[in-house]
């Protein structure tokens, strides 16, 4: 078990390593020179020379990537284009109002889903099930952006009851937890779960019904279990593929809300990184991919060794 | 052999009257021809492929030319059967024209993907070994990444367009289309008719061929139908965020990212793309359902 | 005999085989070895080696039956697929037909897999589920260069001699038959080849007894009809003995005993075979078994016991069974009959060894 998570830990280093060969490269994957691209055109020549030494453009690629990484491990992603600030600067609180929304999500999917994933199985091949089935089916097959914009139609263009846009006040981008805040919460919330929950539901209701199939049930009840304990039993079963399947959904959510962030201006990591595509900012896209990435790779990490320690029997090689 | 033998061998073992042989891929057909949603499905899939390549014939306007006066005009206005958008442009025609290029570069990704990461993972899972460690390493790589925001990050670094968000979503779909083939191709490997065939004095050309591809084809391919609407939804999401086609090209992204400016003054033209979108999404991710049950593939 | 002589390079062999009596053996494996590496600790390197089969010798001669038993483990299966090469032996010989496979002046490892074929335990995995039954009979001799049509008769003409009647099961597939119906097609596609010997690897162990018995049946009819050569490879002591000529008996990855099928059954020589028979159920009542005559598993063959494997669970273990590992030695002086056990080897250091040994030769003289 030990051994496991040490080798787990191990295996994610080149892993990770990869991650940043990816990232560093989205630099040399754009149509252009990246420094030409973000010089003003009346720049001289030698100044477009300077600024490439500066930023050490002029080294080879192997070098660059080095000099890159070693800024990078101590936090340093180099200062934005745009706004000349460090690009840290503008990823943390951006992660924090994405990570807002992500935590809500995966909460909100994950109790929803369990439930509703729980009932389905126990009803198998019931009204009840298929409706369940089809609801998560949806969930997954819809675009959940146009939901985001279907939302903001009912909620706010029609009915006026909550923001169409924003985190609360104005274009604050300060959070307090007050009611307004939360408010703003609400939409970008819902339609950032209709995934998540849709492949959690699918996911409870497979497994519960992989867990009823066992013949430990029956012995169960024929001990004479009340049926709530042996609820209970199924579900603590059943519990590590839905708990790893809500780890990795929670990680796709950081990285996914993009499009909905955009829907909601909500000033979080897919608003940095829309900002940054657009406007060519490749330090804050690479900072903030990199980021999001590595986290991943951690959420990852965790889901795997928790599902090891929640269940002794997977020890994959 | 005696008589008795062969009678024993054919009565006593299993009821022949039950034994109606057909190929595998025929009672595939059969099945999934029984199944009412597949079939739905598929028919307005057919549908909406079919409106989508008779656009030019079935467009009541010109998908491009905007009447200024007659902006964002509501569902029902006469002429235009579901209104006109922020230019005046007909909606009808721009929802037919625009299938054209959302289900293309919904569906082409997969189709390459298929290509590469069928062959990538075929071959880690027979070959085994070093080159199984190196192929599916490299996929482990590209899983280290959120899908979602690697197909932004490839699509926002080569800076958009058509043929960059076609890359970048088969990129992406690459890795799962990968593990999927490894993992079953290791199994089918593992399984004694391939010693079978390797006893019988067979090469790897001819075991991979009448042994292996037979009978991993038809998982991978499950498999990848079910990534269709995966990679509708986000070829249109790329849309949405300006990294696919540019403007005035008509596609479903596209257009529900520039309607959404106007929900304030024509709020139900928005839902008319997304809606595309969704009914395109959803009849693949049933159809591909119906699919699997059909062949029975446990993935 | 040049064949012993090459021994010398490989691993050291006990005993010489003694000269062929009436023709040489068709089949004559000399210190077969394979050992599995075991992965573990942090990096994955090898930490230690299964041995699936050390140093295994024995013959096969043209036309008998030669049944090889053993608990599960013990390397029977493992011995076929080497014998196929359908694994790499780290060690050894193999003789087929006087020719040393793979050898430059012997025999090719596709020769080899056209006169020796092979029927596996599971009849469902055996088959390609996406190919007709006929096709899977034809496709050998399709490999080997028949032509398809040639190939298709074939496969008719064999499907009807194991029993299934050609237009009706040639294009079925195999889950729309039963267990030894696959297990007929299984057999037909090891003779579409026209082999001169077939390795059986459990072939009928998981068939229900009444089938099983069919299919035992028809292999005595068709080795009869093509002067087949079976090594009949299973667990269960009735069957072997019922279809075999001779027996060899496997313990952790060595052979312990080989020998006619009735001597060995009558009066075992190793006590391992001794108690693999009398873990038998007795068909009387009345001897009935109040212990059973093995506990325990085997030991793991990751790292098999010292000297005579079988010490650890031998009630007759001394400290030389500790020390050095017994030779498969003659119980008989024409060589037929041997067995690995210090008890029969004279002046071995056990202090059974006098006895036992004249009386075991002295009971199955004739």
């Amino acid at each position: 078990m030990a051994n496991y998570i040490l080798r787990r830990l191990l295996y994610a280093i080149p892993i990770a390593i990869g991650v940043t060969v990816i990232c560093f490269s989205l630099i040399y994957l754009g149509p252009s020179d990246p420094i030409a691209a973000v010089m003003p055109d009346e720049a001289s020549a030698a100044d477009v020379q300077r600024i490439r030494e500066a930023y050490g453009f002029d080294k080879p690629v192997p070098v660059q990537y080095a000099l890159w990484l070693m800024r990078a491990v101590q936090g340093d992603f180099g200062n934005s284009l745009q706004s000349n600030r460090p690009v840290l600067d503008e990823l943390i609180p951006a992660l924090q109002n994405t990570l807002r929304l992500a935590v809500f999500a995966a909460a909100l999917s994950f109790a929803i889903a369990v439930v509703v994933g729980s009932v389905a199985a126990y009803s198998q091949g019931t009204w009840l099930d298929k409706t369940v089935t089809s609801f998560a089916i949806t969930g997954v097959s819809v675009p959940h952006y146009w939901v985001a914009i279907m939302l903001v139609i009912v909620f706010a263009v029609e009915l006026g009851w909550l923001p169409a846009m924003g985190m609360g006040t104005g274009s604050s981008r300060d959070w307090a937890w007050d009611a307004e805040h939360m408010k703003a919460l609400i939409l970008p919330v819902i339609s950032l779960s209709l995934i998540p929950a849709g492949i959690i539901t699918r996911t409870t209701r497979a497994s519960v019904l992989e867990v009823l199939s066992h013949d430990y049930v029956e012995t169960l009840r024929a001990k004479g279990l009340s049926e709530a304990t042996v609820l209970r039993h199924v579900l603590k079963n059943a519990s590590p593929t839905v708990l790893a399947v809500t780890g990795l959904q929670f990680g796709h959510l950081l990285g996914g809300s993009i499009l909905i962030e955009t829907v909601f201006v909500w000033p979080g990591t897919g608003f940095l990184l829309n900002e940054s595509i657009f406007k060519r900012d490749l330090p804050v896209l690479q900072g903030t991919i990199l980021v999001l990435a590595m986290f991943f790779v951690f959420v990852n990490l965790t889901v795997d060794i928790m599902q090891t320690w929640l269940d002794p029997r997977i020890k994959r090689d | 052999m005696s008589a008795d033998s062969v009678a024993a061998a054919q009565a006593g073992e299993i009821p022949i009257g039950q034994l109606r042989s057909r190929g595998y891929w025929r009672s595939v057909w059969v099945r999934l021809r029984r199944d009412k949603v597949s079939v739905a499905c598929a028919a307005v899939l057919i549908l909406i492929a079919l409106s989508a390549i008779f656009a030019p014939l079935l467009s009541p306007h010109d998908p491009y030319q905007g009447n200024v006066v007659k902006r964002l005009a509501p569902i029902g206005t006469a002429g235009y059967l579901l209104g006109t958008d922020e230019l005046g442009r007909d909606m009808l025609s721009r929802l037919l024209y625009g299938g054209r290029v959302s289900l293309f570069i919904g569906l082409f990704p997969v189709f390459c993907a298929l290509i590469v990461g069928g062959t990538a993972g075929i071959a880690a899972g027979f070959i085994g070994g070093r080159t199984n460690m190196a192929i599916m390493r490299l996929m482990d790589v590209f899983y280290a990444f959120p899908s979602i925001l690697l197909a932004i990050a490839i699509s926002g670094a080569l800076g958009g367009g058509f043929s960059n968000v076609i890359l970048a979503l088969a990129l992406i779909l690459v890795p799962p289309i990968t593990r999927v083939a490894e993992s079953v191709t290791t199994q089918v490997r593992s399984y004694d008719f391939v010693e079978a065939a390797r006893a019988s004095g067979a090469g790897t050309w001819t075991i991979i061929r009448v042994h292996v591809l037979s009978n991993v084809l038809g998982p991978i391919f499950i498999y990848t139908t079910s990534l269709i609407s995966f990679s509708i939804i986000v070829a249109s999401g790329l849309s949405f965020l300006g990294l696919g086609v540019t403007p005035p090209t008509a596609d479903w992204g596209l257009m529900l990212s520039t309607l959404r400016q106007a929900i304030w003054i024509n709020p139900y033209a928005a839902a008319l793309p997304g809606l595309m979108i969704f009914v395109t999404s959803l009849s693949f991710n049933l159809l591909s359902d119906g699919l699997r049950s059909a062949m029975d593939v446990r993935l | 005999m040049s064949d012993c002589r090459k021994n010398i390079r490989r691993e050291p062999v006990t005993t010489c085989p003694p000269a062929p009596t009436e023709s040489q053996p068709l089949l004559s494996v000399k210190g077969l070895r394979k050992y599995f590496p075991v992965k573990g600790g942090l990096l994955k390197r090898q930490i230690a080696a299964i041995q699936a089969v050390d140093d295994v010798s024995f013959e096969v001669r043209r036309g008998e039956v030669l049944g090889i038993v053993g608990e599960s483990g013990c390397g029977k299966s493992t011995t076929a697929r080497l014998l196929m090469r359908l694994i790499e032996p780290d060690a050894g010989q193999v003789i087929f037909d006087g020719k040393e496979v793979g050898m430059r002046d012997g025999m090719t490892v596709t020769d080899l897999r056209r006169h020796a074929q092979m029927v596996f335990q599971d009849s469902y995995s055996s088959l390609n589920p996406r190919l007709p039954v006929e096709d899977t009979i034809a496709f050998g001799p399709v490999v080997h260069g028949t032509a398809r049509s040639k190939a298709k008769e074939r496969a008719r003409y064999l499907l009807n001699e194991v029993g299934l009647d050609p237009s009706r099961f040639g294009r079925r597939y195999p889950h729309e038959l039963s267990g030894g119906q696959r297990q007929r097609i299984n057999i037909a596609r090891a003779l579409a080849l026209q082999p001169q010997m077939v390795f059986l690897d459990e072939a009928v162990s998981a068939l229900d007894k009444s089938v099983e018995a069919q299919v035992l049946n028809l292999l005595l009819d068709l080795r009869e009809e093509f002067n087949l050569t079976y090594v009949f490879i299973s667990h269960d002591l009735n069957v072997v003995q019922y279809i075999s000529d001779r027996v060899l008996v496997m313990y952790l990855g060595k052979v312990v005993e080989v020998g006619p099928i009735g001597d060995v059954y009558k009066e075992p020589a190793h006590p391992y075979t001794h108690a693999l028979l009398s873990s038998r159920p007795s068909m009387d009542p009345e001897d009935r078994k109040k212990e059973s005559p093995l506990s325990g598993d085997p030991p793991t063959p990751i790292n098999p016991p010292s000297g005579c494997r079988f010490r650890t669970r031998c009630a007759f273990a001394e400290d030389v069974c500790a020390r050095a590992v017994p030779a498969l030695t003659p119980i008989r002086a024409d060589g037929s009959w041997l067995a690995a056990c210090h008890m029969i080897i004279p002046g071995s250091g056990h202090s059974r060894a006098a006895a036992i040994n004249e009386a075991t030769t002295g009971g199955t003289n004739g």
